[in-house]
C-alpha cells in the first residue's frame, strides 16, 4: 500500500537520494541511453527497447520486463528528433526490444503508484506528444515505423505500437498484444491507445470493446483478423520479414530528406534567487516567481535574417531551429517542474522584419532540413498550446516582437495584452509562417482557429500584415489584441488581471482553457487529449483506481480491489 | 469640457492629489461634463439657477468638511476626499487577519469590489432623481435647502465612487461609471440596481422616511464598507458617513416635526381630527414608516448569504464597528436568528458569516428603535397617548426568506392567512386614499421663516442661523 510520504512529489521536487532539489534533464544523446540502443544501417533505423531496471527516472522501483517511464520516454522523443535531423538518409524505423518473448509491457505500476497527480499527468502528456512525433515524423518526415513486436506487447507497450504505421507480432502461440488497464488496474490505456483502435487502425468499435475488457489480450490470427496487427510472424522467419518490411517501408517514402544535422546541446543556465529560479538560454528565458506563482517567458529575435540552410552548413544552429528547441526544453521544465505556477507572461524582443525575414527564407528553402526546422517548430508551438497554465502574451515595449512565427505565440496564449504607445511603435506583424504554415492540432492556423467561422478576417489580417506592421491600435480593431490598454491604464490592467487568474482554480483554468484553445472540429490528437487523456485524469482520482481500496493501490498486493458499484 | 482643459484642484476640491494624477484627470475630463449634464437633465427640477445656501467640503480637516455659503447647484464644487491614511493599517478580520491592507485592487476581489462600489454608487444619483420633483412643493425654504443639500451630498457620493472606479479598475472602471449617469431610476429600459431605488418619492413625507429609513441603510453599507481592507474604499467610506449624518438628521428631525404638528392639531380641535386642519395624523406616519421601514430592511439583502461570507472572509465588507467584537475570523461561530422552516417560524443558530447581512441589519434595527424613541418623546412630551412602533422585521418584505410570506406576516410577525391579511392591510400600509390626501397637503411654502401645515418649525436653523433666513433666493 501506498502511503502519501512516499509520493514523488513534483511540487516538492527533492530527490531522495541526494536529498537535492531534482531537476528533470530532457536533453539527452544516443551515447548516454540507458534504455535504448539506436543503431542506423542505411535507409533502415532500428531502436531496440532494452529498460535498463536499475536506473529509473526516480529512485523507488524496477522498471522490470522493459516497463517504462518518464526517462525511458524522454530517450525515445530525443531518438525520434535526431533520426529526423541528424541521418536523413533513414526512412524506415524498427522499433524492437531486446528481450525474449516481452517486447514492452507498458508504463511501470510502481511508478504510477508513487507518482503524484501532477506528475501523472505531465508524464501521460509527454508520453502523448513522444507517440504522436512517431505519426508526425511518418506523415510529415519522410521517416516510418514498424512496431516489431516479438512477445508480449502489453498496455503502453501496445499503444507505442500502435503509434508506428505498421505492427508486426510474433505468432508463437503466447505472444498477444492487450489493454489489461481495465479488467486489472481500473484505468484506462491513457497514450492514445483507445483511439488510436477505433479511429486510426478502424477496429470495430465492440471488438475493442471486447479487446479493452481481456486482460491476456489477443494473439496469433485474431489479432490480424481484428486489425490489432498488420503482421503475425512465425519465430523462424522474424528477422528476415521484420526487414523486408523495413525496406519495402523505407522504399515507399518519398519526402526529401536532409541535409543531415547534428543537434548542439542546449545546456540552459539554471539560477535562483529566493522565490524566484530563471533558466535561461541562448534566445529564451524562463523565471519563475513562486511567491506570486507567476513567470515569465521571453523569446527573443535573431540579430539578423538569417538563411537557415548556409548556417546550418558550418554546423552552427540556425535562431529557427535553436530558438524553438530552447523553447520546447523550457515548456517541458515548466510542466514538471513549477507545478505552483499557474500564468505566463509571454513577450518576444526584437526587430518584426528579421523575424519576417527569417520565415521568408524557411518558407523559401526547399531542403530537408528546412523542412524538418519548421515541423520542430509547429510541434513546441503545439507542445506550448497543449501545456496547462494561463498564457498571457504581453506587447508592452519597443523591442515587442510579436512578428511572423513569435506572432503564433501571441495567437496560441490565452489572451494578448498590448500596450497603446502614442508613436505606434508597439504592434504585430504577420508573416507566411501566420498564413496556415503552423496548424494546431484541430488543422487550422492559430489565426483561422482565433477567427473560426469568419475567414475573411484570417484574410483581411494576411493582406493587412503584407503592408507591414501593425500597431496596437489597429491590430485591436482588427480583432488581434484582447485588451489594448495606453500607459496610463496598461501596467494596472495586467496586474489586476494576472493577479485574478492566479486566484482561480487551476483545476478548473485547466479545464476551461483545454475546452476554448481547440476550436474547431475534433482530430485524433484532440481526442486523445481532450477525451482519452481528461477521462483518465479522472479515473486517477477516483478511489476505485487510487484509494485505499482501488485496483491501482493494490496492485501487486494480496489483496483484492474493491470498487464503489456506482456509475456516473 | 474640451480635451487639454486641466481640472484644477480649486474647481475640484480634493485630497488625491488630482492635480498630479494624470489618469485621475483624463477620466474626469470625460466623466465631469457628463456627470453635470447629467444633473442638469436630472437633478432638482426648477432650481439650477436659484443661489442655495448649501455646505460645500473643502478639506477633511475638521473645519474644512462644513464650509457654507451661497452657490448655484450647477456650480457646486463636487469634490473627492478619503479620510488621511493611516500608515501601517492591517486587515483586521476576515481570512486575511493581520496582514497589510491593500492599497491596490487585489485582482482576485476584483469583481466582487467592483459590484461592492457600483451598487452603492448607483443608489446615489438615483435617489436624486427619485426627490427631483419635490422641490415644487417644499414646506419651507428651510426644508427646501435641506433637500438641496441632500441631493448634491448625494452627488459628492458618487463622485466618491466614481473616483474609485477612476482610480483603481481601469478601463472597465470608467465604463462603470459612465453607466452610473446612465441607468435612470424607474426607466424601463435601464433601471437603477436596486428596486427600491426606481420608485418616485412622491411627497415629502416619503422624503423624510427615505432619509430616515433609506439613508440609514446608507450609513450601515457605508459602516461596513469603511471596514474594509481595500484601504481607498474604507477611507472614502469613512468621510461619506460624515455627510451621510446629515441626511439622517433631516429625516429624522423631519418626521419629528410632522408629529409634533399632529399633536397640535390634535390638542387644538375638540375632536382631535388632525386632517380636518389640514395636518397628517399619526396612525398615517405609522403607515408609512411600516412602509419605508421595511423596504429599508429588504436592502440589506437575504438573511443567509453566501455573498455576505464571501465578503467579510475576502476582508471586503466588515460588521458594523468592527473593533466592537473580539473574534474576527467568524469560524464556527454561529448567529441565533429566526428563519423560515416548513412555513413555520423558528429561531435557530445559522453559521455566523451567512448570517452578516441579519447581523448588520439587527444593528440597523437597533438604530432605527432609537429614532423612533425620540419620535415617541415628542408625543409623549405633547400630552397625547400614542406610540409609533417599528414593525416586525418579516413584515412587508420583498427580499429574503421571508419575501416568500410577504402578504401573510402581520406587523407583529404573525403568520395569518392571506385573506385576514388583505383585509387588514390597509391599516397597515398607506392606501391610495391616503396618497391623495397627503399629495393635497403639498403645497409649497417659499415665504422665509414660515411653514407648511403639517409641519412644525424646525428647533433651529442651519449652522445657528435666525428662523427667517433665506435659504434659498
Amino acid at each position: 500500500m501506498v502511503t502519501s510520504s512516499k509520493l514523488l512529489d513534483t511540487d516538492d521536487p527533492m530527490d531522495p537520494v541526494t536529498n537535492e532539489p531534482a531537476r528533470v534533464e530532457f536533453e539527452t544523446h544516443p551515447s548516454r541511453y540507458k534504455h535504448w540502443k539506436l543503431a542506423v544501417d542505411g535507409d533502415v533505423a532500428r531502436l531496440v527497447m532494452a529498460v535498463d531496471a536499475d536506473h529509473p527516472h526516480r529512485p523507488g522501483y524496477e522498471l522490470k520486463l522493459n516497463s517504462y517511464d518518464l526517462s525511458v520516454d524522454i530517450e525515445l522523443a530525443d531518438a525520434i528528433q535526431r533520426l529526423r535531423f541528424e541521418h536523413p538518409g533513414v526512412r524506415a524505423l524498427v522499433i524492437s526490444a531486446d528481450l525474449d518473448r516481452v517486447f514492452c509491457s507498458g508504463a511501470n505500476i510502481y511508478m504510477l503508484g508513487l507518482s503524484t497527480h501532477s506528475f501523472k499527468v505531465n508524464f501521460c502528456k509527454f508520453t502523448n506528444e513522444t507517440r504522436l512525433y512517431l505519426e508526425d515524423a511518418s506523415a510529415l518526415g519522410g521517416l516510418a515505423s514498424i512496431a516489431a513486436c516479438r512477445g508480449t506487447t502489453a498496455g503502453g507497450g501496445y499503444e507505442l505500437a500502435l503509434a508506428c504505421d505498421e505492427i508486426m507480432l510474433v505468432d508463437d502461440g503466447n505472444s498477444a498484444v492487450s489493454f489489461p488497464e481495465t479488467p486489472l488496474l481500473a484505468v484506462l490505456p491513457g497514450t492514445g491507445g483507445l483511439t488510436r483502435l477505433v479511429d486510426k487502425r478502424k477496429v470495430r468499435r465492440d471488438r475493442a470493446d471486447v479487446f479493452c475488457t481481456t486482460a491476456e489480450g489477443i494473439k496469433g490470427k485474431r489479432a490480424r483478423e481484428w486489425n490489432l496487427v498488420d503482421h503475425v510472424v512465425a519465430r523462424t522467419k522474424w528477422d528476415e520479414t521484420v526487414l523486408a518490411r523495413a525496406k519495402a517501408v523505407a522504399a515507399a517514402q518519398t519526402i526529401t530528406r536532409g541535409s543531415a544535422f547534428a543537434l548542439p546541446a542546449l545546456g540552459g543556465t539554471v539560477a535562483t534567487a529566493g522565490a524566484v529560479d530563471s533558466l535561461a538560454y541562448r534566445f529564451v528565458r524562463l523565471v519563475v516567481d513562486h511567491a506570486t506563482r507567476t513567470a515569465t517567458l521571453d523569446v527573443t529575435a535573431p540579430d539578423a535574417v538569417e538563411d537557415p540552410d548556409a548556417i546550418a552548413a558550418t554546423g552552427a544552429e540556425p535562431w529557427a531551429l535553436r530558438a524553438f528547441r530552447e523553447l520546447d526544453d523550457a515548456l517541458l521544465h515548466l510542466r514538471f517542474e513549477h507545478a505552483d505556477i499557474g500564468v505566463v507572461l509571454v513577450r518576444t524582443h526584437g526587430k518584426h522584419d528579421v523575424v519576417r525575414g527569417c520565415d521568408e527564407a524557411l518558407a523559401k528553402s526547399t531542403t530537408g532540413f528546412a523542412r524538418e526546422v519548421r515541423h520542430l517548430q509547429r510541434r513546441v508551438l503545439k507542445r506550448f498550446d497543449n501545456t496547462a497554465r494561463s498564457f498571457y502574451a504581453v506587447a508592452d515595449a519597443a523591442d515587442s516582437c510579436f512578428a511572423g512565427v513569435l506572432l503564433e505565440l501571441a495567437l496560441g496564449s490565452d489572451r494578448f495584452y498590448m500596450l497603446l504607445d502614442d508613436k505606434g511603435t508597439i504592434g504585430v506583424s504577420t508573416s507566411v509562417a501566420n498564413a496556415g504554415f503552423h496548424q494546431t492540432c484541430t488543422n487550422m492556423s492559430r489565426l483561422e482557429a482565433r477567427f473560426y467561422g469568419d475567414p475573411g478576417k484570417v484574410d483581411a489580417i494576411l493582406r493587412r500584415g503584407a503592408e507591414g506592421a501593425i500597431p496596437t491600435e489597429e491590430a485591436d480593431k482588427l480583432g488581434l489584441a484582447t485588451v489594448a490598454a495606453d500607459d496610463i491604464d496598461f501596467a494596472d490592467e495586467l496586474r489586476i488581471a494576472v493577479e485574478e487568474r492566479a486566484s482561480l482554480s487551476p483545476d478548473a483554468l485547466t479545464g476551461m482553457e483545454a475546452s476554448l484553445r481547440f476550436v474547431g472540429p475534433e482530430t485524433l490528437e484532440t481526442k486523445i487529449f481532450g477525451r482519452l487523456s481528461a477521462w483518465q485524469n479522472w479515473i486517477f482520482t477516483r478511489a476505485n483506481s487510487t484509494g485505499e481500496h482501488g485496483a491501482l493501490t493494490l496492485y501487486g498486493q494480496p489483496e483484492r480491489p474493491q470498487f464503489q458499484w456506482k456509475r456516473t | 469640457m474640451t480635451a487639454g482643459t486641466v481640472l484644477t484642484d480649486d474647481k475640484i476640491p480634493n485630497n488625491v492629489n488630482l492635480s498630479g494624477d494624470k489618469r485621475l484627470q483624463r477620466a474626469l475630463e470625460a466623466w465631469q461634463p457628463a456627470f453635470i449634464d447629467w444633473w442638469k437633465t436630472m437633478g432638482p427640477v426648477g432650481w439650477q439657477q436659484k443661489d442655495i445656501f448649501l455646505r460645500t467640503a473643502v478639506s477633511v480637516e475638521t473645519d474644512g468638511w462644513a464650509h457654507f455659503d451661497y452657490v448655484k447647484m450647477p456650480d457646486y464644487r463636487w469634490g473627492i476626499f478619503l479620510e488621511p491614511k493611516v500608515e501601517g493599517r492591517l486587515h483586521h478580520f476576515g481570512d486575511n487577519l493581520g496582514t497589510p491592507v491593500w492599497d491596490e485592487v487585489p485582482g482576485e476581489f476584483r469583481n466582487l469590489l467592483r459590484r461592492l462600489i457600483v451598487t452603492q454608487g448607483d443608489t446615489e444619483p438615483a435617489s436624486v432623481e427619485q426627490q427631483r420633483d419635490l422641490g415644487a412643493t417644499a414646506p419651507s425654504l428651510y426644508d427646501l435647502r435641506n433637500l438641496f443639500q441632500v441631493n448634491v451630498e448625494e452627488g459628492r457620493h458618487l463622485w466618491a465612487m466614481v473616483y474609485l472606479l477612476h482610480t483603481y479598475f481601469g478601463r472597465d472602471g470608467r465604463e462603470e461609471a459612465d453607466e452610473l449617469l446612465q441607468r435612470r431610476s424607474g426607466d424601463v429600459d435601464k433601471p437603477r440596481i436596486l428596486g427600491a431605488f426606481n420608485e418616485p418619492t412622491s411627497h415629502w413625507l416619503s422624503f423624510f422616511m427615505f432619509t430616515m429609513f433609506t439613508d440609514r441603510d446608507g450609513k450601515y453599507q457605508l459602516a461596513a464598507l469603511a471596514e474594509s481592507g481595500f484601504d481607498p474604499l474604507a477611507r472614502t467610506c469613512r468621510f461619506m458617513l460624515t455627510e451621510e449624518a446629515h441626511h439622517m438628521f433631516v429625516g429624522e428631525s423631519g418626521i419629528q416635526r410632522v408629529c409634533k404638528r399632529a399633536c397640535e392639531l390634535m390638542k387644538a380641535d375638540a375632536n382631535g381630527e388632525v386632517r380636518a386642519q389640514g395636518g397628517i395624523d399619526l396612525p398615517t406616519i405609522q403607515k408609512y414608516l411600516n412602509l419605508w421601514y421595511t423596504l429599508s430592511l429588504d436592502l440589506f439583502g437575504g438573511e443567509v448569504s453566501s455573498n455576505a461570507a464571501d465578503a467579510y472572509a475576502a476582508g471586503l465588507k466588515g460588521r458594523y464597528k468592527e473593533e466592537r467584537y473580539d473574534e474576527h475570523k467568524l469560524i464556527g461561530s454561529t448567529f441565533a436568528m429566526d428563519v423560515l422552516r416548513e412555513g413555520k417560524i423558528v429561531h435557530e443558530d445559522v453559521p455566523m458569516r451567512t448570517a452578516l447581512n441579519e447581523v448588520l441589519r439587527t444593528e440597523y434595527i437597533k438604530d432605527c428603535q432609537r429614532g423612533v424613541d425620540r419620535w415617541n418623546k415628542t408625543i409623549h412630551d405633547a400630552g397625547v397617548a400614542f406610540e409609533l412602533k417599528l414593525p416586525s422585521n418579516k413584515f412587508n418584505r420583498q427580499i429574503g426568506m421571508w419575501s416568500t410570506l410577504n402578504k401573510q406576516i402581520t406587523p407583529d410577525g404573525q403568520i395569518v392567512d392571506a385573506s385576514a391579511w388583505a383585509a387588514a392591510a390597509p391599516s397597515w400600509l398607506p392606501t391610495a386614499e391616503d396618497e391623495t390626501y397627503i399629495k393635497s397637503l403639498m403645497k409649497p411654502v417659499f415665504e422665509p421663516g414660515k411653514m407648511a401645515s403639517w409641519i412644525a418649525p424646525p428647533l433651529k436653523g442651519i449652522n445657528n442661523l435666525p428662523g427667517d433666513f433665506e435659504y434659498v433666493r
